[in-house]
This record gives structure tokens, sequence and C-alpha cells, in this order.
């Protein structure tokens, strides 16, 4: 595994049951690569965490994932609301999302502090009216 | 145990995962939110929720959950079982609730895979 793969998947809005299904793809596809499975699942949970949020919040986004010999870099993009408060939003227990979305399963405020256990790195740049991106890392044990 | 113990232990109908019946499980873990349930990982674990959703296979698929354990008899509908059969997921329902199926299961020795002495807050 030398070569940077990119893998681009649009996340749409109208429909929270299929939710979930770029985090699967890539899954499957870094399982397929043989990396060590520890990463795989924190890539999985982190990036499901983050497709979930943009699906409840967001109206959906495009998310980038790419596979390094090194490090997965995962890049979730919206054209949502905006975060107000990180440090907020990144408490545990905390949340905004809509009561319909808790019957869900989802809504309990453990999105983001989830992505942030889950991934090496964390970084969130967000603009009120304009949107929010997350830029995770897992880094590749050599 | 295995998943067949827990079938006979909980008197669960097997809705899929024949071939799973013999696989060994570690962990178990309940609840109905899906992100309580992320922000937990263990190996081989089952999961028991009273939520019924294609999320929840999802989220056992993200965790590596080899079988879901659906209570107060909720049955998953045909694309729900779909999912879990490319996942390779065992998908068993019980009639009884969560709190009572969790306990049966605890008292065959499963646990949830944490350290319980430290959330004693009895002890300072």
């Amino acid at each position: 595994m030398s070569d940077t793969i990119t893998l681009k998947y649009d996340v749409s809005t109208d429909d929270f049951t299929r939710a979930g299904e770029a985090s699967s793809d890539v899954k499957r596809k870094l399982k397929n690569m043989n990396v060590n499975p520890e990463a795989v699942r924190k890539v999985a949970i982190a990036m499901y965490e983050g497709e979930i949020n943009m699906v409840i919040h967001a109206n959906g986004g495009v998310i980038t994932v790419t596979i390094d010999p090194d490090c997965i870099t995962m890049i979730l993009a919206d054209k949502g609301p905006g975060i107000p408060d990180i440090a907020k939003a990144m408490q545990a227990g905390y949340s905004t999302a809509p009561d319909n979305v808790r019957d869900l399963g989802f809504g309990a405020g453990m999105g983001l502090p989830n992505m942030k256990k889950y991934s090496d790195d964390m970084k969130i740049e967000t603009e009120l009216g304009v949107g929010t991106t997350v830029t995770m890392k897992v880094f590749l044990a050599a | 145990m295995t998943i067949r113990e827990i079938q006979e232990a909980l008197g669960a109908r097997l809705v899929y995962g024949e071939e799973f019946l013999d696989k060994e499980v570690h962990n178990a873990c309940g609840s109905d939110m899906m992100s309580d349930v992320l922000a937990f990982v263990k190996d081989q674990a089952v999961l028991l929720t009273g939520l019924c959703n294609p999320q929840v296979i999802r989220t056992a698929e993200m965790m590596d959950i080899i079988c879901i354990v659906f209570v107060r008899d909720k049955r998953p509908d045909e694309d729900m079982i779909e999912l879990a059969k490319e996942r390779g997921i065992a998908i068993l329902s019980t009639g009884h609730r969560m709190f009572g199926a969790c306990g049966i299961l605890y008292c065959k020795g499963l646990r949830g895979g944490q350290d319980y002495e430290r959330y004693d807050h009895t002890k300072v």
C-alpha cells in the first residue's frame, strides 16, 4: 500500500435509514486492504458519528477520505448552520438534536465526543450560517 | 457463552444467523441510544436493544458486534434482515424486556466489559 487513495461520498439528507452507507463502504474497503482491525474500527465509528451528524444537523454534505500508508484522513464538509459554541458541543451529553432524532437512537450528545475519542487528531472549522468542516485523522502504526 | 446459549437463556426466536449460533460472545451492551453503544468498544459483543431501525444494524457493523438481541418482541423488517445478512450479524428476538433480558444474561456470567469498581461512588 504505497499510493494515496482518495474516496469521495455525497451524503444525502432525505433518508435517515441510509445514513451510514458511506462509513460502511469505507470500512469494507479498509478491511479488504488489510488495514489493522483496530484502526478500521476507529475510522468506521468516528466517520459514522460524523455522517449521522451531517444528516441530523446540516442537510447532508460531502465526505472525503484519504488513505495514506501511515494515516487515514476524513474530511466531513457541510453547508449547515455551523456550531455556535464548540466547547459546549464537545461536552458529553450536550445535544441540540430534535426529539424525533432521539427516537431513532441518536441525539444523546455523544457524537462529537465519540469522534474525538476514536480519532487521533480532530479539527473543527465552523462558521455560523456557512457550514462546518471536521477533519479527523487516524494514524496507522508502521 | 455462545449465541446459542443466549438464545436458550432468553427463550429467543432466531431471526437470522443459524450458522453463527456457536460463535462465542465475550461482552454485552444494552442500550436504545446508539451513540452510547458507539462509545463502548469490546470484541465479540452482543447488543441488546429495544430500538428497531436500520441504524441498529449499522451501529453493530461499525462496532464489529456479532449478535443483536431485540427485546420486547421487536422484529426487524426485511431490509434490516438483509443488511444483517450482508454483514454477518446474527439476530435474535425475545419477549423479555430490557432489564430482564440483561439480568438473565448477567446471571449466566456475561459482563459489560467494564471495570465495575471504578464506578462505585460509595467508596471514597
